[in-house]
Order: structure tokens, then C-alpha cells, then sequence
């Protein structure tokens, strides 16, 4: 079997499959996309080439960067988000009582289907009928707000059921690096007189750090091309005000029909992702790991 | 061992090889000629599963058709409203349209239209089947006068109103706007949402624009701005934005209308909170027949035309509405005579028992003497062989992106946030920047 395998046709083979539906599936429409960006194109005729036209107009479009700037707030929370997460986990990890049962109910939320928690919302944020408004009329406040209706409001509505429905995926990532410092660390610092408080600051989480920055990179670029909850919730509105950028590039293409400029959005959504994390990465280079 | 790896590894590469052929296309079967019998390729979109009645009356139709015509066969590809989309888009790229298809009127037809897909039905239509279509329904379908598509669908949008709740107030059916204005009133003061409104979908709020605009400016003045002969900053498109936000103010509609979608909206009225609702008349299957809403509700629920404002210059029998699908024959059809002959015996056949079967309206006039339908669809009926104007929706009329600019401003026109004069000069830049393309 070694003979097979350092057989480098052989290694070149078993390779390939793989290597081409990558190549086909991803990279591929990659640079046709670009290329589209440079066209004229109402996804139905024939393809006109404009140069740079549509990515002239995009940096000039103020629409495009009001909605990167809703994607910037999601990323903003989001990565804040992580801080709790990141409380809870040591709660979860420390050895309290039901310790698996709560880690049960913090990670349904991320079995459900995008759809299903759209929906769920929906009905919480109902202005009438939902349960938010019910408690909030309860409690005395005369006329609560309609979430989803508002402008100053929509987005914010949304990023909370955003979060939430991540919240079980983070903590269990959290959860599984604290789990796997070594016990021996933790009880040599016990025995040196540490409370549970410096065991947490000044142990587990320089040692957790590397899966630290990996979960803000994994939010950041989640939040930036985030899409379905708006999608389904308000449809970036009223009027654009809960729009992120890939649903105002769904807008464009599919609603506009205007397939060269949503092609152009969805490149650049690209190289705002990979520059935002190459900025991640540079400022947080990763250090070896020290146990 | 080495002998056994390798087998299975030409075994998978082997494998791999025949499901990427099966990927690639070889769908190429001949239209047209296949030995003596003509074939019609026909694509719709009414699956049996969720347009059951649809689907049979189709069907049906085939039937005969090729039973009158024994050289022809007519082949059937049905798909999902979406997939169907989908689908043609993929075709027309590659120039491979079915010989008869389904299209919408306007706007989503037009980039088929410029790229020469469709053949002109003009020769179908003069033939004698003018006549037969309700006024303005193929107007939808043309451009540049000629015609390249026939409607098989026609909605228009009626007020419907909860006939018990206006009982229990001592309401009348409003005849003008300010006898609307006053049931408006009344009911707000006793707690009830006037008009069900979901305006997260922004064309349910664009109904109430329009009607609006042809009460005060008369039937031609929005059509004109949006075909450019006219301006939109004509004073009767700016009042009747300002009507909009007078009617916002007086809670005319329901709570946070502006982030629920139609379907929301439609149950403030169906659970009887809200009192009225503006919508096509491809609801009225729902407030009939529909079994699973309570009959109580369903016999309790009647329809008004939009009443008349004061001093303006609209005429009460003139709709909002729009023809649904249409059909098209391909401009490339190798047997587009057949095509055609297809297009006018399926609309013939198709008026004659659409409503009375499927509930739906179609595009061609309907004797009521003859069918057997509940009331409301009589009623309905009735008036549209009355209609004096049918206007198309407006986000139908106008260009994609100029109707995404359009609906974007309908939900901030209802949200307070563009000011009436603001709201009538973004869509007159909006159409003009489309006119200088």
C-alpha cells in the first residue's frame, strides 16, 4: 500500500476528481463573475462589454456602501456577540450541574433551518399578534414599535435573531478548545492559590486564543455575505434599510435584472472578504501553541 | 494489493466519467418533423399537484386539439412557476424555447421581445380573435403595436369589505371618497383596523397609489408619465401621493403594515380585525369556494369598485388590474403555423371553461348567462364587461430596475419618509435616467 501510495501518478489521480469539481464548481464561476462585472448584461441577451464600467459605479453608488455598512454593523455585533459566548462556554466548561443539558439548548437553535427561525421571528415581532408586543403591552408601553416596519429599527431586529441563531455553534466551539486544555495545567494553578476568575483570564484564555481568532474571522466573513434572515424577514426593507450587500446584489440581479452589475457586487463582496481577512490575520498572526 | 487498488481506482474514474456525461446535455430531440406527425413543444406551468384544476383543463385541451388535428402531437413539459422562470431564461440563452410557452405581460417579456424570441401573434389576433379579449388586456402584451403574446388570465383589484363589520357599525358601501374617508373615520374610532394592508411585498401598496392617481387625474395620467408623454410630477400624481399619507395618518391601516408581507395582511381580513382589503381578484376563490376558510366568513364578504374622489377627473368603472400569463410562440418554431393555430384554439377553449372550472378569470369575455359560479364571481364579471379602463399595475408597466425604484418609494411614501413632491421627481429622474439609456 505505501508503494501505491508514493506512486505520484497514483497520488496525481486521487487528487484529480476532487481538485476538478473544486476548480469547475468554485473557481471557475469565480472569474466568469468577474468577467461579468464587465458587462452589460440583463441575464437574457447578449453580453456587451463595458471595461471597469460597473465597478466605477459601484464604488460611486450610495447605495452599495450604506448597505456595506448594515453588513459592518452585523459584523460589529457579531463579534461582540462572541464575548458572551465565550463567558458562557467557561461557565459550561467549569463543572457546574446540567453543564451538558444547557449546552443541549444553546446548540438547537443552530439545528433549525434558516427558514424556520425567519419565521419564528416573524411571529415574535409581530405588531399586533406577536409576542414581543403582547409582553411590552402588558408591561404598560402604549404603543409599542412595529420592529420590522421602522427604518431606524429593522436592522437591529434582525441582528438579534442573527446572533441567536448562532450562538450554539460558537459556544461549542469555545466549549470543545476549553475542554481540551490539559487538567494538569488547571490544577497546578489551583494549587498556586489561583481563584476561578485568574484561572479564566490568565490560563484558559491565552490558551484558547488561536480558536479565538478563528471564530472572529468565521464572523466577520459570515457577516459580511450574510443573507438569508433578511432574505426572508424584511427583504432589506422598508425602503433598503435592513439591505446587507448580498441582498441588495440579489436585488440587482434577479429583481433588476441587471445580472453585469450584481455580478460586479458579488466580486467585490469577494475582495472585501478576502482583504478583511487577510487584515484579521495579519493583526492576530497566530503564535504557536504553547502546551 | 497493488492490482486491487488499481481496479478500483479505474473503477471510480470509469463511475465518475459516466455521471459527468449523464450531466452534460443531450436533450437535443428534434422538434418538429419526427416522421409524418408534427410535434409542438409546449411548456407550462400548472403541475397537477398545486394547480390541479389548471392542469386538467390543459390537458384537456390537448386532447382535442390533437384529436381535430391528427398530424400534429403536442408534447408537455410542466414545471414550477420559479423553475419555470428559470428554465426559459436557460433556454433563451441558448436559443432552444419550447414552440408554445407561458410568458408575463410588459416588462418581463420585453428583453425576449428585443432579442427577437418571440413571433408576432398579430396575424392570430386579427384572424377574429380580437373581439373576444376584454379591452386593454393585449394591449399588455404589446410592443412597438405589435403583439407577441395572448393573455389567458385577467385580475382587477376591487375593495372587498366585511360586510358584518359595517352592519354592526351602520355603515354604506362608500360611492366617494369622502363617504370612504368617513368609514375610514368611523371605524378607526372603534378600534377596528379599516384596510388590511401588507406592504412588506410593496406592490399591495402601489395598488392604492394608483387607484388614487386615476380617481383625481383620470385613467391616462400614470400611464403617460411612465410612457413618457406625460411627467410624473403632474400635480394629480403628487396629490394623490399626499391622499396616501393622509390616509397613513388617519390609521387607516393596519399596525406595522409597512413590515408584513401580503399574506400577513390578508389575515388582519380574514380573521375579521381589519375591515376592508385592496387586492386582484385572484383572491376570490378564497372569500367562495375555499373550503378551508370558515364559511361564516366567506358569505360575509362583498366588494366595492374604488369610489370617486371629488373634483377629479376618474370615472368609476376604470380598474387597476392586469392580465396574468399570456402564451408565446417562438420566433424560431420550425412549425410555427401549427404554433399559432395551437395559441388560438387554447385560448378559445381555455375562456370557455376557465372560471367556471379553475375560478380563474380569463382574458376573454365571459357570457355569465351561461356558467354556473357563486355570486361574487357574477358580480365580478359583470362589472368588468362594464369597465371603462383596465390600468396595469405599475410596477408591471415599468422596467425592472425602474420598478424596484418605484416599490422602494410606495413603502417610504406609507412610512412618511419621502415627502409627496420628492416622491413624484424620484420617479421622473428614475424614468428619465431609463429613457436616456
Amino acid at each position: 500500500m505505501d508503494k501505491v501510495m508514493s506512486n505520484k501518478k497514483v497520488i496525481a489521480l486521487y487528487i484529480a476528481p476532487a481538485l476538478f469539481l473544486v476548480l469547475a464548481l468554485i473557481y471557475v464561476p469565480i472569474v466568469q463573475t468577474g468577467y461579468f462585472g464587465m458587462t452589460k448584461w440583463n441575464g437574457v441577451g447578449a453580453k456587451e462589454f463595458i471595461g471597469l464600467e460597473n465597478y466605477m459605479a459601484l464604488i460611486k453608488d450610495e447605495m452599495f456602501w450604506k448597505t456595506a455598512y448594515h453588513s459592518l454593523m452585523l459584523a460589529v455585533f457579531s463579534v461582540i456577540s462572541l464575548i458572551g459566548y465565550l463567558f458562557i462556554s467557561i461557565i459550561l466548561a467549569g463543572k457546574i450541574k446540567g453543564a451538558d443539558l444547557l449546552r443541549k439548548i444553546y446548540l438547537i437553535p443552530m439545528l433549525l433551518a434558516s427558514v424556520a427561525i425567519a419565521q419564528l421571528w416573524l411571529k415574535i415581532y409581530h405588531p399586533s399578534n406577536g409576542i414581543l408586543n403582547t409582553i411590552l403591552v402588558s408591561l404598560g408601553v402604549e404603543n409599542p414599535p412595529s420592529w420590522l416596519a421602522e427604518p431606524g429599527l429593522a436592522l437591529y431586529a434582525i441582528i438579534v435573531p442573527i446572533i441567536w441563531q448562532y450562538a450554539g455553534f460558537y459556544i461549542l466551539i469555545y466549549y470543545a478548545a476549553l475542554k481540551n486544555i490539559p487538567e494538569s495545567l488547571l490544577e497546578a494553578a489551583r494549587i498556586d492559590g489561583a481563584t476561578p476568575w485568574q484561572i479564566a483570564l490568565k490560563i484558559k484564555l491565552p490558551l484558547i486564543m488561536n480558536v479565538i481568532k478563528v471564530t472572529i474571522v468565521l464572523a466577520v466573513v459570515g457577516s459580511l455575505k450574510y443573507f438569508d434572515l433578511i432574505y426572508v424577514m424584511t427583504d432589506g426593507g422598508p425602503n433598503g434599510s435592513s439591505e446587507v450587500m448580498a441582498s441588495y446584489m440579489y436585488h440587482r440581479a434577479f429583481k433588476e435584472f441587471d445580472f453585469g452589475y450584481g455580478s460586479a457586487i458579488g466580486f467585490f463582496l469577494l475582495v472585501i472578504c478576502l482583504v478583511v481577512t487577510w487584515i484579521i490575520r495579519k493583526f492576530t498572526a497566530a503564535d504557536e501553541n504553547v502546551y | 494489493m497493488f492490482k486491487k487498488a488499481y481496479t478500483m481506482l479505474l473503477a471510480c474514474v470509469l463511475l465518475l466519467t459516466v455521471v459527468l456525461a449523464g450531466c452534460s446535455g443531450n436533450s437535443k430531440e428534434t422538434s418538429g418533423e419526427s416522421g409524418s406527425k408534427k410535434t409542438i413543444k409546449f411548456m407550462h406551468l400548472w403541475p397537477q399537484g398545486s394547480s390541479k384544476q389548471q392542469n386538467m383543463i390543459v390537458t384537456d385541451i390537448i386532447k382535442q386539439f390533437e384529436a381535430e388535428h391528427k398530424d400534429v402531437k403536442v408534447e408537455v413539459e410542466v414545471l414550477e412557476n420559479e423553475q419555470y422562470k428559470n428554465k426559459i431564461k436557460v433556454l433563451s440563452s441558448s436559443n432552444e424555447l419550447p414552440d408554445v410557452g407561458f410568458t408575463w405581460a410588459a416588462g418581463y417579456m420585453k428583453p425576449f421581445v428585443e432579442g427577437k424570441l418571440f413571433a408576432s401573434l398579430d396575424d392570430v389576433l386579427n384572424g377574429g380573435l380580437k373581439d373576444s379579449f376584454i379591452k386593454g388586456t393585449t394591449e399588455a402584451y404589446a410592443t412597438d403595436g405589435k403583439t407577441y403574446g395572448l393573455p389567458l388570465e385577467l385580475n382587477i383589484a376591487p375593495i372587498y369589505y366585511n360586510k358584518q363589520i359595517f352592519e354592526k357599525y351602520n355603515l354604506e358601501v362608500p360611492k366617494t371618497y369622502s363617504e370612504f374617508q368617513n368609514v375610514v373615520q368611523t371605524l378607526e374610532k372603534n378600534g377596528v383596523a379599516p384596510i388590511a394592508l401588507g406592504n412588506k411585498d410593496r406592490w399591495t401598496g402601489s395598488l392604492w397609489y394608483m387607484y388614487l392617481a386615476d380617481r383625481i387625474g383620470g385613467s391616462e395620467v400614470l400611464n403617460k408619465a411612465i410612457n413618457r408623454s406625460g411627467s410624473f410630477e403632474d400635480p394629480a400624481l403628487v396629490s394623490a401621493a399626499d391622499e396616501v399619507q393622509k390616509l397613513v395618518k388617519e390609521n387607516a391601516f393596519n399596525k406595522g403594515f409597512n413590515g408584513l408581507s401580503n399574506d400577513e395582511g390578508k389575515s388582519e381580513f380574514l380573521n375579521g380585525k381589519a375591515a376592508m382589503y385592496l387586492m386582484g381578484t385572484w383572491e376570490l376563490p378564497n372569500f367562495t369556494t375555499n373550503e378551508e376558510i370558515p364559511k361564516d366568513f366567506r358569505d360575509n364578504v362583498g366588494f366595492f369598485k374604488f369610489p370617486t374622489v371629488e373634483g377629479g377627473k376618474g370615472d368609476i368603472n376604470s380598474w387597476v388590474g392586469g392580465p396574468g400569463v399570456g402564451l408565446f410562440v417562438a420566433e424560431n418554431s420550425k412549425v410555427k403555423d401549427e404554433a399559432k393555430e395551437f395559441v388560438k384554439f387554447f385560448v378559445e377553449k381555455w375562456g370557455e371553461q376557465s372560471v367556471e372550472k379553475a375560478g380563474v378569470i380569463p382574458a376573454t369575455k365571459v357570457d355569465t348567462t351561461k356558467v354556473e359560479l357563486p355570486q361574487l364571481y357574477v358580480d365580478v364579471l359583470n362589472e368588468l364587461n362594464k369597465a371603462s379602463n383596465l390600468t396595469l399595475f405599475a410596477d408591471v408597466q415599468m422596467s425592472a430596475s425602474v420598478a424596484e425604484t418605484h416599490l422602494n418609494l410606495i413603502q417610504s411614501l406609507f412610512g412618511g419618509e419621502v415627502k409627496p413632491s420628492d416622491f413624484a421627481k424620484k420617479h421622473e429622474d428614475a424614468l428619465k435616467k431609463e429613457e436616456g439609456k
